[in-house]
Formats: C-alpha cells, structure tokens, sequence
C-alpha cells in the first residue's frame, strides 16, 4: 500500500562502489604497493640529500617533491582500479594514442637535458618521459588486438600488435632508449606466449638465441672479451657498478645504519638506479629481501589470480602489465647485484622520478582493475558440463 | 577434423516446421563455440601463467640470494686490477738492430705547489731557490702568495733533488710520478730519434709525445697499449753508427767544414745501418729552433734528409748508366770532349782539359762534364727525367722519419737541354744525399729500385727493376776504376775493393745570381766491395778546405774521400766484413788431388 501510495523505494540495483571495490580488489597486492612506496620515500630520505647538496638545494627536497607525486600517484592508482575493464580499456586506449603521439613528436620538441638521448619533454617544474606513459597504454592496446584476434573470425591481432610493438621499439631505439624498447618487446612476448604462442615457434626461438649466442660468443674476441668481463669476479672500484657492489657489501645483513651510508655521496645515480645498493648499505639484506619480497608478490599474485581469468582481453593486459612491472624490478636489481649487465633501469614506485611514479601508478591502478574478483561462470561450469 | 556446419539443415528444417527463428540455431551455435575456443584457452593460458608466475618467483629468488652472497662476503678493500692484462703505461723502447737501447724510460717527478696548503711559503722559496739555483726566490715567493692555486714548479727533479725538497716539509710542494725519454747513448743518431716532451700533463701522469724523427714518426705505435711494451727495432748498428759520427766528426774538425753528413745503407735492402748529420745535438736536451737565420744552420737539421744540395759530379754515372741501358753507349765508345763546349750562350768547361776523346769509362774516370753533358744530350731531356724518376730522384724519400717529406727535390722550372746538360753532371736538380744514396743502391744491387728504410726486418717485396744486371755492373766496374785510379784514389781501402764517384759542387749563392767559387759541396758516393757490393755509403762535407798542401784543396778527392775511406776502414770489420787479401790462396799452391 505504501509502495503504491509513495512509490517504490528506490532499489540499487549494483553493489555501492567503495564495499564492491574492497571485495572484489586484491588486497595484499595493494598492500605490497603502499609498501613499496613507503619504502621509497624512506630510501629517498637517505639517498636524495646528496643530490640536493649538490644542486644547492633543501636537503628534503627531492623527498617533498616525491611524496607529492607519490600520493597523486596513489590517488590516480586507486581511481583507475576503481573502474570497470571496459572502462580502462577505452581510456587506455586513448591515453595510448596520446603518449605515441608524444613519442613520436619528441624529436621536435622534445630535451636530452644534456644526456645524450632525447627522451623527455621539459615543462620548467617537472619533465615528462611519454614513453613511461606508452607501457601500460601499449599492453592494453596489444591485449585488446590479441583478444580480437582469438574470437571465432576476428581480426589478425596478433599481426597488428606485433607491427605495433614494433613501431614503438623502433621510435624507442631511435632516441635512443634500448632498456625502454626491451621492456616493450618483453611485454608483448609475454602476452604473446599466454595468448597462445605456438610451442614449436618458443622452443625453437630458445634454441636460435642459444646457437646464435654461443657462435657470437666463439666468433667475435670483442663480444667474448664482453661476456667474460662481466662474468668475471673482479669489477673496477671506480665504476658505478664497482660502488654498488661494495655498498652491498659493507651493508651486509642489517646495514650500516640510518644516514650513515657512503655510497649514495660517490654514486650520480643513487637516487634512481642504483638506490638498490643505497638500501642495502644503510638497512641490510633484512631491507633488500623485503623489497624483493614485495615486487615478487605483487608479480606472482597478479599471475596467479589472472589464471582463474576467462576473459581472454583481461587475462593478456593483465599479465602484461604484471610482467612489464616485475622485469623492471628484476633488471634493475640484476645489474646491481651483477646478473645482468648495465643498463639503465629504474626501481619501479621506488626509484625517484615524478612521471616515473604516476606511469607506475597508472599501470598498477589497471593491474589492480584487471586483477579485481569477478563472476567466472564457475557455477555454470559445475551445472552446465554438458557432455560434449 | 570435422566441420560442424553452424545452421545443420536438419535441425533448421524442424525448427522452420515448427515455426521458430532458425537464425536462433545458428546464434548458438556460434556461442557454443566461442565458449569451447574460450575454455580451450583458457586452459592453456592457466598452464602458461603457472610457468610465467613459477619462473619470475625463481629469478626474483636468485636475485634474492645472490644479494645475500654478496651481502655475505666480507667487505674487503677494492683492488684495481685485471688478471691478464697487463697495463702498459710506458712509452715502448726503441732499439737498434742488434737489440741495444736507443730509448727508454725512466722514472723520475715533477714538482708542484698547491699555495693554498703551504705552510711557510717565505721558507719554502728561500729553501727551493737553494736547490733549484735557476729560480728566483722572489717570483717564487710571488707565486706562492699569489692567488694562484697551483703551479708547476720543475717538470724532473733528479731523486737528490726530490729528498731536499721532501726535507723542507712543507705540505704545499707535491710531487706527481714522471716517466721521462731518456737516451742513453746521448747524440749518437740524434736526428733520427729526434726528440720527445710531454703532451698532456696532469699531477699523477703525464703523456709522452714524440717532437721529432722516428719518435714522432712512430708516435702512434710507441704509444699504443696492445703492443705490450714491445719494442721499435730500428735497421740502425749502434756501434757502427757510433764509428761514423766519429770519423765524420774527426773529418768535418778537420777540413773546416760548416757540416757534414754520412749514410751507410745496405744496398740490397735499403735499410740504413748507420745515418749521421753534424752539427748534432742530443736528444736529451733538444735545442729549440732557430728563430732566426736559416734553418739549415741549426744542429736540428738534418743534412742526410732535409738539406737538398746540387750534388754534383756524383750524378754522372746515372747519366752513363742510362746510355748504356738504352744502348748508346759502351764503355769504350769514344765520346767528343774537346772543350770548352758552347750550347747557347752556355759554355761548360771541364776541370781539366782532358784532350779531344775518351772513352766512356774515363769519362767517368777523369770525370769530365762535357762527356757527359754529351751523353745526356744523346737521350734527351724526357728521356732523362723518366729515368731519374725511376730511381726515386724526384719525390722526397719514404724514409721513416717526420722530416723525409721537407726534403723535397728541387726541379729546374723547366727541364731544358741545358737543364739536361748540367743535370747530366749534377747541377740544376737538388736531392738530398739520401737520395743518392738509394740511387747508388739501385746500382749496386744488379739494378732493383731501393726505398731506404730505418726499419730492421720490413717486410718488403724487391723493388722495380730500373737498370738490367748488365748495366748495373758495368757502372760498378766504372766506379771502381774511379777509385783504383781515378780522382778517388785516395779512397782504396786495401781489402774492401772501393767502388765510387766523387762530387764537387760549387755552391750556389743564397741570394741567388751564380756560384760562390771558393764554397763548395763535397761528396764522395761509392759502395764496396765492388764487385758484389753489400753495403753503399755517401759522404758529403759542407765547405770543406784541406789545407796541408801549399794551396788550399776544395775537391772532394782531397776532401769526402778520405774520410770516407777511414769511414769503410772502422765500419767494414763491425759489419763483418772479410777483408779480401788478394791472390793469396793461388801462389805457390797447386791443385794436387781431384
């Protein structure tokens, strides 16, 4: 009678956002992400001052700056884990024409601020490095071509992402960024590889590179001269590299101590690249395996939910995305402990770096949003096996 | 495989019976299939996340452990070495054929003040001026108060020097590690070492950077790491060398001489045993150039490759060689040398007046101009120049050395007949007695063009051929004769077969306008044994006078050839030759068994 009087209560029929958004969210990966970046305004703490003595500036500054960024980093990541796949899907793809047209704009307007590569757009308070912003646009973009391209009479996907990934490695490569171009080819691989990359084509691309490098290695003096300098156990104390690993060294298993660290005077990098061997001088191994710890659970987690994923779109992005972020992380802490060889690579959330974080941030908001538990059919396969 | 048809007309004909949409199959059907691709995929890709997720665990794993290695391993002091490869600072040796030092280093330092860090500088210049006696206190003082914060003080200090200035003790005077060129045999082969100073200098090194001769030649390779250290090898003897620069020294003290100059090449090869030019220097301490006058007058020049002098006389066994090579001449034609000879408004003269005809030999003998001008005249100008380009008269020498490229010949401006008359006997074109040298060369080994060389053991193929066998070893049994009873007679060193051609040039006047008539240019050119000749020589005085005899004697007879002759007496037993001692074995013996 009420209801005919007054009307009908207004019935919602969704979940209100924020409780849906906690449910449904990986919550320990999210966790493992605020961590992450505590730890980096931490690290900053100890590794930025030098720098900022150096250019003559408040001690904290480039710490200020990065909790600035960090928390608009945040404030992004949480916004765009919030949305439906269809929803980063579409700005995804938007933000992915933007930044490439960035990209391929650079060599007009953009800087090399003195380094030799031009890569970064100058705004006077901050720069801006669009092929940071390319990444996670480029991963959806390819998964939503692969995606197409496994429906019943889609479009080539796969042919379109890879001309894609392409492109954008060649555009990386002529700046030059060959860590950058690495990282895009990593990713599109790996999405290639979940996608359903034939078995025959993996094995016998392993035994291409394996046959190819042994013949470099026995052929070419300069190349075997190159490998076996960097297997080698001597390293010279002057170079960066030669820093970081006494760094990690003298740190030990429980550090130094708060700000009593050498290195970060002596290291250009200390605050970006090489802030791996600042956290392990000043806070030990204890420090370094949590950091590990932490990337690695945010990886592997990420994996592991996409398993259960049946949506083909979401399962590709995802799995990018969770790549391109746990390879960077390896990259740059391979070449500090001397796994890999140098290469300029950043400490994803960690390493400073104002369009660094907020890329970041962008990626793992999406990560976070593909990631997010959603209805599988899981019912319908235990009700509906249908014997065919 | 089996194509299920998406609309089966079996079940489209009953769903048309019973009335209903048969697209509807089809839209199921097709759903149906999407699901099976969809599962069939996702299947796969669980497999395929589980090995993706397995081998990121795994690297971030070994990351993890091998930080925990490196954390492990006692923090130990950085040493800056590289096992294998040795660091080859030093600037390598350079040494003579038989392997003796020409060059080293040595280790030594440099002294510098930082003012900033000095504690008494008032002492600290009282105290160097002591040690130092050519710095002056007060400047010192002046520096060392000034606002300069570093200066250079001495670029080597010997070790007594670096203990005083160590006793003053003051923290502002520091000492950067050297390696200074040192070279021990001090102005033996001088100019062709030539030099080295310091390029770049910093505190703790300085480069050393050849300024001359085979130092600079060979800048590059002395510097260069991957040779590890090993040595240049010049085709110098040291101790011939050493002979030469004496007898040439004892010669040019002798005779008066402004300079002199000497080379003994094997004749073969071309490469140069021992090269000498006088007034010399010593390396060690090499003088600064000449600012002013010309600088043929400074001991820097070198004579043998620089200097380019019209040689004279000398040259007329090349214009005898070709006549016989072409086949105008043999040595017994007889050739006009009633004088004087008028060309023009040209008259040339010989030395003495050597009556109507001679034979080509005694041209060369009693080395008459007119003969050979008459000679040359026979083959003419282009012909001339042709051959002298063959034997390498006309462009610098190749010669190892910075210099060869300035000692350019000088061509008459336009090779005339009388140019080819005067060329003919050696006047009008001006090479450098290195020239001549290889020139002579190519006679003595059977005719095959010579590049001389400073290099030991280049690998190098024969030269061109330029004069058949035949040629070459009549011009040898000519140059012999010169000397068994020519005007070099007293150049027949007895044993060693002396072959040769003097050469007495006058001197052309500076500001040009004619020759000077009591300056000459004396060289004699020869190459022994004659016979089989293994080594050729050149010795040339710059206004050389003997003055023993009632006049003064200019000719080259009187002058270069002595000297020379002594030259092939110390030098002969030090390059192992035997001396011939003639017909010894045939006397007295007689073949007595087969």
């Amino acid at each position: 009678m009420t209801e005919m009087v007054h009307g009908a209560v207004p019935v919602r029929t969704v979940d209100p956002i924020l409780p849906r958004w906690w449910r449904t969210i990986d919550v320990w990966s999210m966790s493992c992400i605020l961590l992450l970046f505590a730890i980096g305004l931490l690290l900053g703490l100890a590794a930025s001052p030098p720098l900022a003595a150096r250019n003559g500036l408040d001690p904290f500054y480039y710490v200020s700056r990065q909790a600035f960024f960090g928390i608009l980093s945040l404030g992004v990541m949480f916004g765009v884990s919030m949305m439906t796949p269809q929803l980063v899907r579409r700005l995804a793809v938007l933000g992915f024409l933007g930044a490439f047209v960035a990209l391929a704009l650079l060599p007009v307007f953009g800087t090399d601020f003195g380094k030799g590569a031009v890569r970064w757009y100058s705004f006077g308070f901050a720069s801006v490095q669009p092929s940071e912003f390319l990444k996670p646009g480029f991963v959806v973009v390819a998964a939503w071509f692969m995606a197409a391209g496994l429906e019943p009479s889609g479009p080539p996907g796969r042919l379109w992402s890879f001309a894609l990934a392409v492109t954008i490695v060649l555009f990386l490569a002529l700046q030059p960024d060959f860590g950058q171009a690495a990282l895009v080819l990593f990713s599109w691989g790996v999405m290639y590889f979940v996608g359903g990359a034939p078995m025959f084509l993996l094995l016998g691309l392993a035994g291409a590179v394996a046959a190819a490098g042994t013949l470099a290695y026995n052929s070419s003096e300069h190349f075997a001269r190159r490998i076996d300098g960097f297997l080698s156990a001597e390293v010279d104390p002057t170079t960066q590299l030669g820093y970081a690993t006494n760094a990690i060294r003298e740190g030990g298993f429980f550090g130094v101590g708060v700000g009593e660290g050498q290195v970060k005077w002596s290291l250009p990098d200390a605050h970006t690249d090489f802030i791996i061997a600042v956290a392990a001088e000043e806070y030990g191994l204890v420090c370094v395996l949590v950091i590990i710890m932490l990337y690695a659970t945010i990886t592997v987690r990420s994996l592991m939910r996409l398993m259960k994923e049946r949506d083909i779109f979401i399962r590709l992005a995802g799995t990018g995305l969770a790549c391109a972020f746990g390879v960077q992380a390896i990259i740059n802490m391979g070449v500090a402990v001397r796994l890999l060889p140098a290469k300029g690579m950043t400490l994803p959330f960690v390493s400073y770096g104002g369009s660094s974080v907020i890329a970041s941030g962008i990626a793992l908001g999406m990560l976070l949003a593909f990631t997010r538990t959603r209805p599988q059919g899981g019912i319908g396969d235990i009700l509906l096996r249908r014997g065919r | 495989m089996i194509r299920r048809p998406l609309r089966p007309l079996a079940r489209i004909l009953k769903a048309r019976e019973r009335g209903e949409n048969p697209d509807a199959i089809e839209r199921e059907n097709l759903r149906l299939r999407h699901e099976e691709a969809r599962d069939r995929s996702r299947s796969r890709a669980e497999g395929r996340l589980l090995v993706l997720g397995a081998a990121f665990a795994l690297v971030f794993g070994t990351v993890g452990l091998r930080m925990a290695a490196m954390a492990g391993a006692p923090a130990e002091e950085p040493r800056a070495t590289a096992g294998g490869n040795p660091i080859i600072a030093q600037r390598a040796d350079i040494t003579d054929r038989k392997g003796r030092v020409l060059a080293t280093n040595l280790d030594t330092y440099a002294l510098y003040a930082q003012p900033p860090q000095m504690v008494d500088p008032v002492r600290s210049a009282r105290e160097l001026a002591a040690i130092f006696p050519e710095l002056d206190e007060e400047e010192l003082l002046e520096d060392f108060t000034g606002p300069r914060k570093f200066l250079w003080i001495r670029k080597q200090i010997s070790p007594e020097q670096r203990q005083a200035v160590h006793d003053i003790g003051d923290p502002g005077l520091l000492f950067g590690p050297r390696e200074m060129r040192i070279y021990p045999n001090g102005p033996v082969a001088a100019h062709i070492l030539g030099g080295a100073s310091y390029g770049r200098e910093g505190v703790s090194s300085a480069e050393v950077i050849g300024v001359a001769g085979v130092e600079r030649r060979f800048d590059a390779y002395l510097r260069d790491p991957a040779n590890e250290g090993a040595p240049l090898q010049l085709s110098l003897d040291l101790s011939v060398q050493a002979a030469v620069e004496e007898v040439l020294a004892g010669g040019m003290n002798l005779l008066n001489a402004r300079g002199a100059a000497a080379v003994l090449m094997e004749a073969d090869s071309g490469e140069i045993v021992a090269m000498a030019s006088l007034p010399d220097f010593d390396p060690n301490n090499r003088p600064r150039p000449l600012t002013q006058g010309s600088p043929a007058d400074s001991p820097l020049f070198n004579r043998m490759v620089q200097g380019v002098y019209e040689l004279g006389s000398v040259f007329k066994i090349f214009t005898v060689a070709q006549g016989l090579e072409m086949g105008l001449v043999k040595p017994s034609t007889m050739i006009d040398t009633k004088g004087p000879m008028t060309w023009g408004r040209f008259r040339i003269r010989d030395f003495h007046d050597y009556g109507p005809e001679l034979s080509v030999t005694d041209v060369i003998v009693e080395s008459s101009n007119i003969g050979t001008s008459r000679i040359a005249l026979m083959f003419g100008a282009e012909k001339q120049r042709e051959f002298l380009d063959k034997l390498g008269m006309l462009e610098p020498t190749e010669v190892e050395m910075v210099e060869a490229p300035t000692g350019k010949p000088l061509l008459p401006a336009q090779w005339s007949e009388i140019s080819t008359m005067t060329i003919s006997y050696g006047h009008g074109l001006s090479v450098s007695p290195l020239h001549l040298a290889a020139g002579y060369a190519t006679l003595a080994n059977g005719g095959l063009k010579v590049t001389p060389t400073l290099l030991h053991d280049a690998a190098r193929g024969p030269g061109e051929r330029v004069v058949s066998e035949e040629t070459a070893a009549a011009s040898r049994a000519m140059l012999r004769a010169v000397v068994s009873r020519g005007t070099a007679s007293l150049g027949d060193v007895e044993g060693y077969e002396v072959g040769g051609k003097t050469g007495t040039a006058d001197k052309p006047r500076e500001n040009g306008g004619g020759y000077y008539d009591d300056k000459v240019i004396a060289t004699f050119a020869g190459m022994f044994p004659a016979l089989d000749p293994k080594y050729v020589f050149v010795v040339t005085f710059d206004e050389p006078v003997e003055t023993t005899g009632s006049i003064p004697r200019r000719t080259a007879g009187w002058t270069a050839v002595p000297v020379a002759a002594e030259m092939i007496r110390r030098t002969a037993p030090l390059l192992g030759l035997r001396p011939q001692v003639e017909g010894a074995p045939e006397q007295g013996i007689s073949l007595a068994a087969n």
